[in-house]
């Protein structure tokens, strides 16, 4: 076995620089691939697609609240669209596109040949599609879709569930289990496929982002699969985890929903630190200010993730001691952002800047990212948070973090590395529109939603009181204008895709890193023999 | 082939063989993270319980008789206790209590009754689960005898009064002058048949 992969290598080396791919035809190529490049474009493209239909489910909330009473649908239809939204923009769009981004870029990135477990990198996206297939489904059956909230707290989900809860368990497990996989993979093929001579401390920080992202996964997507488990129990099998009657706590039920829960937003903004360190260097020609730092801030923000869970549950009635406790801890993580934000700062000061749009993606994601860590501040202060807890406020706050936050780094990475990926400069007039519609419509969308929460408007409710309309009115076209820009990336990555200028090896002239030392499009093997790192 | 390839091409074998070990080594080290912390999330359970227990946090209560060995009565002091009573839903029960507060000196026993009735024409299994506020008063509360430690089955129609005999501990902090003690009852019929 080891010989065949030896005399395979041996062979690359000899044919260097020629194309020599065995790639399978048609649908074959893509169902039995282990190559990183072509699972890190599933990944993407998948996401892309659960991007856009947990969008159009975000529309359908939108027009359905763009005027005060009950116009196109049912409250119990519009709890499946608020839950289902959130599920699949959690574990279909945000996180697959992360594990894109890793499989396209991690090993070019630490001069490995492709991830450790190609065979398993395979299964972790082949699952995927399954899981949503799943929970799609329920859609079409007799109970309708889950409707009790994606965070599905008991007894929402078990004792009044409306029948859709075995569907959600299966299909949020499978989604853990790829989620896991993927994450063994990363952490395998950080510690053992770097390039000699690149110590941990020479790293991209992109690949300590994802580093300590996967370690995050690893730890508690475990605990999110035993969640669902006792939910699945108490609902058809008569335990009583979170039941009362038998003994049971609901409370504990957050507890141990928000033990996952808190890392799980992490797991969602930590490569996207990881893509604006990244890119800011590269358009301030400057390499990243305070690297060891950075490097200290992602780790540090990782362990606190852990010990803040029940700042999401100020109005359980906890006592006084748990609530200040939390509160500290949770402005405690505002250290080492600060420090992160103050370094893309340091960075493009007096930097050489040059505003290419992954460069507007970056500085739109540190000033926006910036206000829903802001809002987060707000909400840390136990007092205050029980005026806002659980009303638009808080929407407004995890949007900012995780479509300003999340979604515009992955636009900055994808419009960073596209050339490198399709070999083909992309339309620049058209990626300007895509930012500035974006920009315009998503402040558009989600900053009134600020002050419809301080104003008290509870969060997941399909009508409202009158004095909530007109700002409701400007929300809804701001996320219908939104929805529509996003076509616009679409259109510009299929015309990319399909050919335009040549791009050169490095497009960038401020970039640094092994992935623009070889050529464009990226050849199907790179880096069979590993590169050399002083 | 050269001796010379054939010595290169053994010495990259060498270094194809550690390196699948160390990949197979992390995957373990990972495995075994991925398995404790399954194994966490449900130890977070009686975890939680525990942490309850002794904190008094959430209000909880002891589910288990505490024995009455109290050496004096402290007069000096009076505390309000007061009872609260709900149906879960779906318990067609009158569930109340017969007084609904009583006055005691820490250290000195008293027993309330509470009375229910099953007023549909089924046979039911209710169990009343208690909840003491403040939260932190909960370990000062010690029940003797209490129908919540049971379920309680009643046929259709049936009434009962219930006893429930307590104390409050002498070390209850200065500043507790009333403790509200809160019973909901369930429906676990389905649950005592299977």
């Amino acid at each position: 076995m080891t010989t065949d992969v030896i005399d395979d290598q041996s062979e690359h080396d000899s044919h260097d620089g020629e194309h020599h791919d065995h790639k399978m035809t048609g649908i074959k190529r893509w169902l039995y691939t282990t190559n990183h490049k072509d699972i890190g474009s599933m990944y993407l493209w998948f996401s892309f697609i659960m991007f856009l239909t947990g969008g159009a489910m975000a529309l359908v909330i939108r027009a359905e609240l763009f005027q005060p009473g009950l116009q196109i649908i049912e409250p119990d239809f519009f709890n499946q669209m608020t839950t289902v939204h959130g599920l699949i923009m959690v574990f279909g769009a945000i996180m697959p596109a992360f594990t894109g981004l890793a499989n396209w870029m991690l090993p070019m990135m630490v001069g490995a040949p492709d991830m450790a477990l190609p065979r398993l990198n395979n299964w972790s996206f082949w699952i995927l599609p399954f899981a949503f297939a799943i929970l799609l489904s329920s859609f079409f059956m007799e109970s309708g879709a889950p409707n009790f909230g994606w965070t599905f707290y008991a007894p929402l989900s078990t004792t009044y569930s409306n029948g859709s809860t075995a569907f959600f368990v299966f299909a949020v497990h499978i989604m853990g289990i790829s989620s896991i996989m993927g994450a063994i993979n990363i952490v395998v093929t950080i510690m053992n496929m770097r390039a000699p001579g690149m110590t941990y401390m020479k790293m991209p920080l992109f690949v300590w982002t994802f580093f300590i992202t996967a370690y995050l996964l690893i730890a508690v997507m475990p605990v999110l699969a035993g969640t669902v488990t006792m939910v699945l129990t108490d609902t058809y099998f008569g335990t009583s985890f979170f039941d009362a009657a038998g003994g049971g706590d609901p409370v504990m039920f957050q507890h141990i929903f928000w033990f996952f829960g808190h890392p799980e937003v992490y797991i969602m903004i930590l490569p996207a630190f990881g893509i604006v360190s990244t890119t800011i260097p590269a358009f301030s020609r400057k390499p990243l200010f305070g690297y060891s730092s950075m490097v200290y801030a992602t780790a540090s923000i990782a362990f606190l993730s852990f010990i803040v869970w029940a700042h999401h549950m100020f109005t359980t009635g906890m006592p006084l001691f748990g609530e200040l406790f939390f509160m500290y801890c949770t402005m405690l993580i505002a250290v080492p952002t600060g420090v992160k934000v103050f370094n893309w700062a340091a960075t493009m000061w007096r930097g050489s800047l040059s505003f290419e749009t992954p460069m507007l993606f970056s500085i739109a994601f540190v000033i926006l990212f910036t206000i829903g860590g802001f809002s987060g501040l707000m909400l840390a202060m136990t007092p205050a948070d029980f005026q806002y807890h659980d009303t638009y406020f808080v929407v407004a706050h995890f949007h900012y973090v995780l479509v300003t936050g999340a979604l515009f780094s992955i636009f900055a990475g994808a419009y960073y590395w596209l050339p490198k990926w399709t070999g083909y400069m992309y339309n620049d007039t058209l990626s300007k529109w895509h930012f500035w519609c974006s920009l315009i419509s998503v402040n558009l969308l989600f900053f009134p939603m600020h002050f419809l929460g301080l104003a008290g408007m509870p969060r997941r409710i399909p009508d409202y009181a009158l004095q909530f309309a007109d700002f409701n009115k400007w929300v809804s076209i701001g996320g219908f204008a939104f929805g529509i820009s996003q076509l616009i990336f679409l259109v510009l990555v299929i015309k990319c895709i399909r050919g335009g200028e040549k791009a050169p090896m490095k497009p960038w002239d401020g970039a640094e890193g092994l992935e623009w030392t070889v050529p464009s499009p990226a050849p199907y093997h790179t880096f069979t023999t590993p590169p050399k790192i002083d | 082939m050269t001796n010379g390839e054939s010595q290169n091409k053994l010495s990259k074998q060498a270094q194809a063989t550690t390196h699948d070990a160390s990949v197979k080594k992390t995957v373990k080290k990972l495995m075994l993270i991925v398995f404790g912390m399954f194994g966490f999330g449900f130890a977070l359970v009686p975890l939680y319980d525990v942490f309850c227990d002794i904190t008094g946090l959430n209000g909880k209560t002891s589910n288990v008789a505490a024995s009455y060995n109290v050496k004096s009565i402290d007069t000096e002091r009076t505390i309000t206790v007061q009872f609260l009573t709900r149906t879960a839903k779906g318990i067609p029960w009158k569930f109340e209590p017969m007084v609904n507060e009583v006055e005691v000196h820490p250290g000195e026993r008293k027993t309330v009754i509470f009375y229910a009735k099953n007023e549909s024409t089924s046979d039911i299994v209710g169990q009343a689960v208690p909840s003491v506020s403040p939260g932190r008063a909960a370990v000062y509360f010690q029940k003797i005898e209490c129908f919540c430690f049971n379920s309680q089955p009643l046929k259709a129609s049936e009434d009962v009064e219930m006893g429930l005999q307590f104390y409050v501990d002498l070390d209850i902090p200065d500043d507790v002058s009333t403790i509200t003690l809160s019973y909901t009852l369930y429906d676990i019929t389905s649950s005592v048949d299977s």
